[in-house]
């Protein structure tokens, strides 16, 4: 499926394959077009079997003239069948797509391998970012191993965790004081005035934001080519959003898949909510916020996508919730204790977010959910910091028998605290 | 009141390849005005039919999005900055 041109999705201007990312007729976004599938649902099923364990399997879905030869391992991330979590929850079939298995350890490597790619393709010599960490870690570790230098810019507040990460693979670490909208803000006039660098999530934001696709390749292929009946996945930018909607979109075009694109719900932190808003005031703009919340990779207060992922989740049926920081770490919590999945706070949302909708009593049990888990807990390591419960002792059999009989090793009161605060 | 207006790469072909202009007016909206007197082929990039602001182009006064001001009738200062720039970005 060939990419054919570049398409406002506004008024439909088309430009040709270039780092753009903005109409210049209308200031509307740009997102790549892709022409139809040359070939039947049967080919592009064994060419994607055959195809390498990463996502560059679905390389007949992707904006790029071919694959790069050889990249960082991306995707193909485990689909974890949560049975413990649904019955927790009262629902039926939970699978996680646990994204904390990428290499490193967040969905970004999936959108950094398309723009990085991309940007090789489009000659650009420097790799760069505006990021709420995640992305800083994946454009470092990519941008090192394509041997490209790479400046990524953060909010100066962000989690060390996630700085720190960054810096081990060499990238140049631009820590702006100020939230990330000023951080995007200052990306978007970088980039306006380098020439030869690419800000993967500014000028080459249509290839980045396809990478997003394969989140829902992967999982339709996992299911046995089957699609789920709903999705909860986080909203930033709102772009993976989008996205993943439109990887399922995809497929069914091509005939892969059965059905239509799943009831999409997305979820937000109260302390940083425009979307959800947006949603529950029944409009389809967002109004800008000045986030407060400790899920700062989601902490986007002017979200580029926002209206697209308000529409998306009305049109199918979805919704957007926001969820509290209390609730949040009762969400990192419920997910670990049920899975063996450590998630960073953005995951804490999403599995709030879940929660609620189970309590609101949405779901039927028979339904089949999805979660995206996008990012790992141990980058956030702050939020459980003073949550587990620890027994010190002296090294003698006799100090943990009597630790043992007074209960200590057996039950942990901070789990029950926080199982209540997430019911 | 003179302003500076700070353009954007996506604008500068339509105002002759200009980086920035000044413009007069007491607030945004005015500003925005005196700019389109000046470059006619901006003004159906940036306003809507009613003169509103297109969804995606976001104006900023001293580094503060007018949406957290009064938007179009926020006021500027002589020597001040509006800069405008595409929303669509980030994620």
């Amino acid at each position: 499926m060939p990419a054919e041109a570049l398409k406002c999705k506004e008024c439909s201007t088309p430009y040709p394959l270039e780092a753009r990312y903005v109409c210049e007729r209308c200031f509307g976004p740009l997102e790549v077009a892709y022409r139809p599938p040359g070939s039947s649902a049967d080919e592009l099923r064994r060419r994607i079997q055959a195809g390498p364990h990463s996502l560059w399997r679905y390389a007949d879905f992707l904006p790029l003239d071919r694959v790069p030869r050889a990249s960082l391992a991306t995707g193909l991330t485990p689909l974890v069948r949560a049975d413990r979590l649904a019955e927790r929850l009262g629902l039926g079939e939970v699978w996680v797509k646990n994204e904390t298995a990428n290499p490193t350890h967040s969905f970004k490597d999936r959108v950094v391998s398309v723009a990085l790619a991309r940007a090789v393709e489009l000659g650009f010599n420097t790799v760069a970012c505006a990021s709420t960490g995640n992305l800083a870690g994946a454009v470092a570790a990519h941008a090192a191993y394509a041997g490209l230098p790479a400046y990524v810019f953060v909010p100066a507040d962000l989690e060390p965790e996630k700085i720190l990460s960054a810096g081990a693979y060499g990238a140049h670490i631009i820590a702006v004081r100020g939230n990330y909208d000023a951080v995007n803000r200052l990306c978007t006039q970088v980039s306006g005035e380098r020439e030869s660098w690419a800000f993967v999530n500014v000028n080459v934001r249509p290839y980045y934001a396809e990478g997003s696709k394969t989140l829902a390749y992967e999982t339709a292929e996992q299911l046995g080519w089957e699609l789920p009946d709903r999705v909860v996945a986080p909203v930033a930018s709102g772009s993976l959003f989008t996205k993943v909607a439109r990887g399922f979109q995809d497929f069914i075009d091509a005939g892969l898949l059965r059905g239509d694109v799943p009831a999409m719900h997305g979820a937000q932190a109260a302390g940083c909510s425009p979307v959800a808003q947006a949603f529950a005031a029944g409009t389809d703009v967002c109004r800008p916020v000045k986030p407060d919340t400790i899920a700062k990779s989601l902490a986007i207060g002017d979200p580029a996508d926002g209206p697209y992922a308000v529409a998306l989740a009305r049109r199918t049926g979805g919704s957007v919730d926001a969820v509290s920081d209390d609730e949040i770490r009762a969400g990192v919590r419920l997910l670990a204790e049920t899975t063996g999945i450590f998630t960073e706070t953005a995951g804490g949302v999403t599995t709030a977010v879940l929660a609620k909708l189970a309590e609101r009593g949405e779901i039927d049990p028979s339904e089949r959910m999805v979660l995206y888990i996008t990012g790992d807990g141990l980058k956030t390591l702050d939020v459980v910091r003073g949550t587990a419960a620890v027994t010190e002792i002296e090294p003698r059999l006799a100090a943990f028998e009597d630790a043992v009989g007074r209960g200590v090793a057996e039950g942990t009161p901070v789990t029950s605290a926080l199982r209540e605060a997430v019911a | 009141m003179s302003v500076t207006i700070k353009l954007p790469t996506q604008l500068r072909a339509a105002a002759g390849g200009a980086v920035e202009a000044q413009a007069d007016g007491g607030t945004v909206g005015e500003v925005l005005e005196s700019l389109y007197g000046t470059h006619g082929e901006l003004r159906d990039r940036i306003a809507g039919e009613g003169g509103e602001l297109r969804r995606f182009v976001n104006v900023y006064v001293g580094g503060e999005d007018i949406r957290f001001l009064e938007g179009l009738a926020t006021p500027v200062a002589d020597g001040d900055e509006v800069t405008i720039l595409p929303a669509v970005a980030g994620g």
